[in-house]
């Protein structure tokens, strides 16, 4: 493979990885702070493109504003989500939790269906994100020079919230010992619906930034790239952020690897994600940056 | 004055509080003796609504509290050292301080009271960025009174805090919780070592399988024949 070649793919993968890690950190904050893997997680991610889409093309907004919409109700959804079908079944066994946020997305996807039909819509062209860029023989979309960017921007404010202000401390907290956090005054339900609200804002961000580098919208879009990005957040080391960011580029980059180096393999691409997962299961259960728990007595 | 009535806790079908009564005046420290299983840390915990009452009533200072969120009951002064100190261990001792101050706004209180846990724990200071999961037994025991006192309780309500010590910091524990009593915080003291907690207490209560069998002042209790024999191991 020549030069221009690998830098045409690096910058694939790099995009692509960027854009699986904005939505690991969504399902690893949720399972940090409430040991629940969020299976709407990927239809959260779908109801951020469309809303986008509707702002710009119906409500006719300007594209920026449309987004802050877009990302707002996205937010706002998940908070909703939240309270809906996970909070009354707080103190449940977890797969009751799991088998409702089973039946959460299952719903989103199908009233994605019913309302906003069927056939797949095309995302509007915006020109700042939809110009080709050249760099010498390497061409791409700015889109795909922006993901990377928004999500390097979104890790860093990420990792200042939970480092050093105080909600930031009291999610910490709730997530090493939720009872422990309440007698500290921390009011839990609130920041659970925080974690719920910017896990999803950055979702709804990751999908209008990839209607964008592959412009058509369906109400099932959220579905494949939800479980890769599950399985980015396990490999990260699920519950940690850094982990999900490099399980997300893992995943981005072995994917792009893949189709670049063996374009026979290339139907495999998606399974190739479940086979990945399966051999870090088998050798770091933990995932690469977990750790196990140990308990002082 | 804290004061409870007829207080009864279910887990599933174990009747783990049968009905129990008791007050806590201001200023005082009151105990809570008895097995394990007896329930003293289940009534802890019902106080600050860490688990659900079936029935019975609380009041603080004349307010109920029964039915309250753990958040705001903490903000009303009423605070628990939990049993097994529970400290936040992948965090600093410096946060789980300021975990401790979290209801609280007032800078400048918050800062004078850090200096006088730091006082009374010198030894939190010098590990202040250290993570609390690495400190010792004692010194995460430390920690957990520290912070607890960080929220600035009116009344501080400890479960077990002599539990799994060296005999030496349990002295020191039960001297600091006669300090902490001594500049006007009312303490609620949940206790196996029979003999050490009656010592410091002005009263005490004798819990038995979810029922208080017996009270009295702390020396009073000690002198009972029946806590004798049952908590402090001696052959009638």
């Amino acid at each position: 493979m020549d030069l221009p070649t690998f830098f045409q793919q690096l910058v694939n993968a790099l995009s692509l990885g960027s854009l699986y890690a904005l939505i690991a950190i969504g399902y690893t904050m949720v399972y940090g702070i409430l040991r629940l893997i969020n299976f709407a997680h990927g239809d959260v991610f779908m109801l951020g493109a469309y809303f986008a889409f509707y702002a710009i093309t119906a409500l006719l907004m300007p594209w920026w504003i449309g987004f802050i919409v877009a990302l707002s109700l996205t937010a706002l959804f998940g908070i909703a989500l939240e309270r809906v079908a996970y909070r009354p079944l707080r103190d449940s066994p977890r797969l009751s939790v799991m088998i409702s946020a089973i039946g959460a997305s299952f719903l989103i996807e199908n009233l994605g269906i019913v309302i906003f039909g069927g056939r797949p819509k095309s995302f509007p062209s915006i020109p700042l994100f939809d110009t080709v860029v050249r760099f010498g023989p390497v061409s791409m979309l700015s889109v795909s020079l922006f993901i990377p960017v928004i999500t390097i921007g979104s890790l860093i404010a990420l990792t200042l919230i939970v480092n050093h202000t105080k909600t930031g401390l009291a999610m910490r907290a709730v997530s090493t010992d939720v009872d422990a956090a309440r007698l500290m005054a921390v009011d839990v339900n609130k920041i659970v619906a925080f974690t719920f609200g910017v896990g999803s804002l950055l979702a709804g961000l990751g999908g209008i930034m990839w209607t964008m580098k592959y412009p058509q919208l369906n109400p099932l879009m959220g579905i494949m790239p939800g479980l890769k990005c599950f399985i980015a957040a396990v490999i990260g080391g699920i519950g940690n952020i850094g982990g999900a960011v490099l399980g997300g580029f893992l995943l981005g980059i072995i994917e792009i690897l893949i189709v670049a180096f063996l374009p026979a393999l290339t139907g495999y691409r998606d399974a190739f994600a479940f086979v990945l997962l399966i051999v870090v299961l088998l050798v770091k259960p933990t995932g690469l940056l977990g750790k196990s728990q140990t308990v002082k007595v | 004055m804290l004061s409870v009535q007829n207080l009864s806790v279910h887990y599933g079908g174990i009747h783990a509080l049968q009905g129990i009564d008791f007050e806590v005046p201001d200023g005082k420290i009151v105990t809570l003796i008895g097995a394990n299983g007896a329930g003293k840390s289940t009534t802890l915990k019902a106080i600050v609504n860490l688990v659900k009452t079936t029935s019975g009533t609380i009041h603080w200072n004349g307010e109920l509290l029964t039915g309250k969120l753990t958040k705001d009951i903490v903000r009303t002064g009423v605070v628990l050292s939990p049993e097994g100190r529970r400290v936040f261990p992948n965090l600093t001792v410096d946060e789980n301080l300021a975990l401790g101050a979290y209801s609280r706004n007032d800078k400048v209180g918050v800062a004078s009271d850090r200096e006088r846990v730091f006082v009374l724990f010198p030894r939190l200071k010098e590990r202040m960025k250290q993570k609390a999961g690495t400190l010792s037994g004692g010194e995460q025991q430390m920690l957990a009174v520290a912070r607890a006192l960080m929220s600035k309780p009116k009344i501080l309500m400890m479960d077990e805090p002599s539990l799994g010590l060296a005999p030496l910091i349990v002295k020191m524990i039960f001297d600091i919780v006669r300090e902490i009593n001594k500049a006007g915080t009312t303490v609620l003291l949940v206790e196996q070592n029979a003999k050490a907690a009656l010592e410091v207490a002005d009263f005490g209560y004798v819990l038995e399988t979810g029922r208080i069998i017996l009270s009295g002042p702390g020396k009073t209790l000690l002198a009972d024949q029946r806590v004798r024999a049952a908590y402090l191991g001696e052959a009638i």
